[in-house]
């Protein structure tokens, strides 16, 4: 079995789950129901309709055992916490214990976010999840004239080991864990956090967390870039050589499709580019760190998007689980059932919706983040109502909170694990996405792996066509967006957003240049300069890093060495 | 107005450090499908390289596409600096997430018309077919 090659699957069969006798009798049955079909279609005008996902995948009007006649129970089902693991990564699932409850929160000031923060936990969310402004984002000071109009007004601004001081105030940092979702500067935030862990007496090996660090999908979709492609791939192996030796309990990396979806991609596409991401850093640490596939590979993690389409996502979810799990063992080798498994975040579509009557929006977020949990998400995310608007408000992310808090404690999904597992259609549907999601690989693995693919635009071209077809379906009523285009009405009053206040970016630039000013400023240029010798080297740069950061060293000092070093990317603007 | 013959070019642009173009790419690709000529700057463009973008490109409309909230700053620069350049005859539009209480004020700015999420492509190009026509 283990030599079975991706994507082509095995031919031994395990446990056959109809016999031919049983599919005869299905098939026999299935001409009766297609004549009561042929009578009920004279009656009702459900010709020429299509019935379609979200992402446009033509559905059948009813599946049988004949749709999965071909699948193996051992081989594609199994038992959660067992390779395939199409059922889940836990043994026991959301018995043993539920997925955390991870809001994505920043804005304004480290001081306004701390105070977010600690509202959250207060109410209940499990796990910390930052979200930094645009400068921080793309490696800017708060006082870069890049910044101006920016600071502050998309998640928190971050400057240096100050704000960070600011920004964790109070928070149990060895019992919580913090997802950042920071891309260039990764290496730069992470190593904040690891210095204020080590100031609070906090050993590295109690902390855990994630960096969302996965830069191919911001080539492909998010697009905070900052340096080429190669050394940007080059920062986040040696995070993930970093994370593997010293930092233990931590996600070095959170390959993200979550983005991809949101740029406006396909279901398929979105499993079939972040799989072919993970496959592309799995092998740059191979080749460039010379580390054993077992050493690291349990500590990647996932991200994805739940989008509208409820069956489609749950068997997006599964599809994942079941499809790395085979790339780690049968084409990376891995020995260790922790490389097989592939746990990961999940995110309701902020694309899904909408400004126009934005209360509806906690109805999308239900379905969505009922989907995630449905497919077994190991975090969630869900969107507040205003977050087309504005970022969210103190009441619609509460809000947001307690849904998730419904779903796990109220409606009795988390009784059993997998529920829809066997269901013909979510089965046959699983399947199906499996199989269009490994063409693209295959495709993929043909032009010369992932990073010659995004230089030739291929995803990025794939995902606006399929945009821009969405987009159109929308326009000419093809899919309904309720309160877009069905159910219009004239609406007089928003709900009250969120305001960011402009005092912030003025606050930020005295607070940097105070900072300037006390640091030891002989030890920053030492600092700087030893970096800088270090990039041009195959050495591992987290250290360099931590220690810059720990003499206040601002994040743009640091990347404006690597930016000097390694150049700039600019975006080619495929449309 | 007279037609000139020449067809409506148009600038789509983001000014700023927000990285998400889905927006402002669907919209180049439906003004190109409507016949207008199409210049996308790509991401990361300071309202300086966006002006000088537009001037050298001699175009009838610069759309501004921003969802992180720093339209004000931006979109004033950017007419700051067409009327710097004698080039306020350009339409300027902008689209993203603004909040309705800033669009009265973009408006008195010189911003012809804001465009938010859920606005079809068919109503955009309509507007730039009935409010721009080319420069001659």
């Amino acid at each position: 079995m283990d030599n079975c090659p991706p994507g082509i699957g095995c031919k031994v069969k395990g446990l056959i789950m109809f016999t031919e006798k049983t599919l005869q009798e299905v098939e026999e049955g299935k001409k009766g129901w297609e004549k009561e079909v042929g009578k009920a279609r004279r009656q009702k005008a459900e010709k020429g309709k299509r019935f379609s996902t979200v992402s446009d995948l033509e559905i059948k009007e009813i599946y049988t055992p004949e749709d999965i006649k071909d699948l193996d129970f051992a081989k594609d089902i199994g038992y959660p916490g067992i390779f395939p693991f199409t059922r889940g990564c836990q043994p026991t699932m959301y018995r043993g214990r539920e997925w955390t409850f991870r809001m994505f929160a920043g804005m304004g000031s480290a001081e306004d976010t701390n105070k977010r923060w600690h509202h959250l936990l207060k109410e209940g969310e499990t796990g910390l999840s930052t979200a930094f402004d645009f400068p921080t984002l793309m490696g800017y000071d708060s006082d870069s004239p890049r910044a101006r109009g920016e600071c502050g007004r998309c998640g928190v601004a971050i400057d240096t080991l100050r704000d960070f001081e600011i920004l964790t105030h109070r928070i149990p940092l060895d019992s919580v864990t913090t997802s950042m979702t920071i891309n260039p500067p990764a290496s730069v935030l992470w190593a904040m956090y690891l210095v204020i862990a080590e100031k609070a007496g906090i050993s590295w090996d109690k902390i855990g967390g994630t960096i969302q660090n996965d830069m191919l999908k911001e080539f492909i979709a998010q697009k905070t870039f900052m340096l080429p492609p190669e050394p940007s791939i080059r920062l986040i192996s040696d995070t993930i050589e970093f994370g593997t030796q010293h930092v233990p309990l931590w996600n070095p990396i959170s390959i993200s499709g979550y983005h991809i979806r949101e740029a406006g991609s396909t279901a398929i596409q979105e499993l079939a580019f972040t799989l072919a991401d993970g496959i592309a850093y799995v092998q740059d640490v191979m080749e460039r760190k010379k580390m054993d596939v077992d050493s690291f590979a349990p500590r990647l993690s996932f991200f994805f998007n739940s989008h509208l389409d409820f069956f489609e996502e749950i068997a997006k979810f599964r599809a994942a689980r079941r499809m790395w799990a085979e790339i780690m063992r049968y084409r990376f080798k891995a020995k260790n059932p922790r490389s097989w498994w592939m746990r990961f975040h999940t995110q309701t579509a902020g694309c899904s919706l909408t400004a126009q009557q934005p209360y509806n929006n906690i109805v999308r977020t239900t379905t969505e983040a009922l989907a995630a949990v449905m497919g077994g998400t190991q975090s969630l995310h869900t969107n507040a109502l205003d977050e087309t608007l504005a970022l969210p408000s103190e009441f619609a992310a509460t809000i947001a909170l307690r849904t998730q808090q419904i779903l796990a404690d109220e409606i009795g999904v988390t009784n059993t694990i997998d529920p829809l597992a066997g269901s013909y259609f979510v089965e046959s549907l699983t399947k199906l996405m499996e199989e269009k999601a490994w063409e693209y690989i295959n495709k993929i693995d043909e032009m010369g792996g992932m990073l010659a693919a995004i230089d030739k635009g291929f995803p990025q071209m794939e995902i606006a066509d399929a945009a821009y077809h969405y987009q159109r379906q929308i326009d000419k009523g093809e899919k309904v967006v309720v309160g877009v285009n069905k159910y219009v009405i004239e609406e007089k009053v928003p709900p009250e957003i969120l305001k960011i206040d402009e005092a912030v970016e003025e606050k930020q630039m005295a607070r940097l240049q105070k900072v300037k000013k006390e640091r030891d400023n002989h030890k920053v240029i030492q600092i700087l300069s030893d970096l800088r010798a270090a990039s041009k080297t195959d050495k591992n740069l987290m250290p360099y890093v931590i220690e810059a950061v720990r003499e206040y060293t601002t994040e743009q000092e640091i990347c404006d060495v690597w930016r000097d070093v390694f150049g700039e990317y600019r975006d080619p603007g495929f449309y | 107005m007279v037609n000139s013959g020449r067809k409506i070019r148009i600038l789509v642009a983001k000014p700023g450090l927000d990285g998400h173009d889905r927006g402002a790419r669907v919209i180049a690709r439906a003004y190109r499908d409507a016949g207008f000529e199409v210049v996308y700057t790509g991401l990361h463009q300071t309202p300086e390289q966006i002006v000088a973008a537009a001037l050298q490109e001699d175009v009838d409309l610069i759309g501004l596409s921003v969802l992180s909230g720093a339209h004000m700053y931006l979109f004033k620069r950017v007419l700051e600096l067409l009327k710097a350049n004698k080039a306020d005859d350009v339409m300027v539009i902008g689209g993203g997430i603004i909040p309705e209480e800033d669009i009265p004020k973009l408006k008195k700015l010189g911003i012809k018309e804001i465009f938010l999420p859920g606005t079809s492509l068919d109503n955009i190009v309509g507007w730039v077919r009935d409010n721009v026509s080319p420069r001659c």
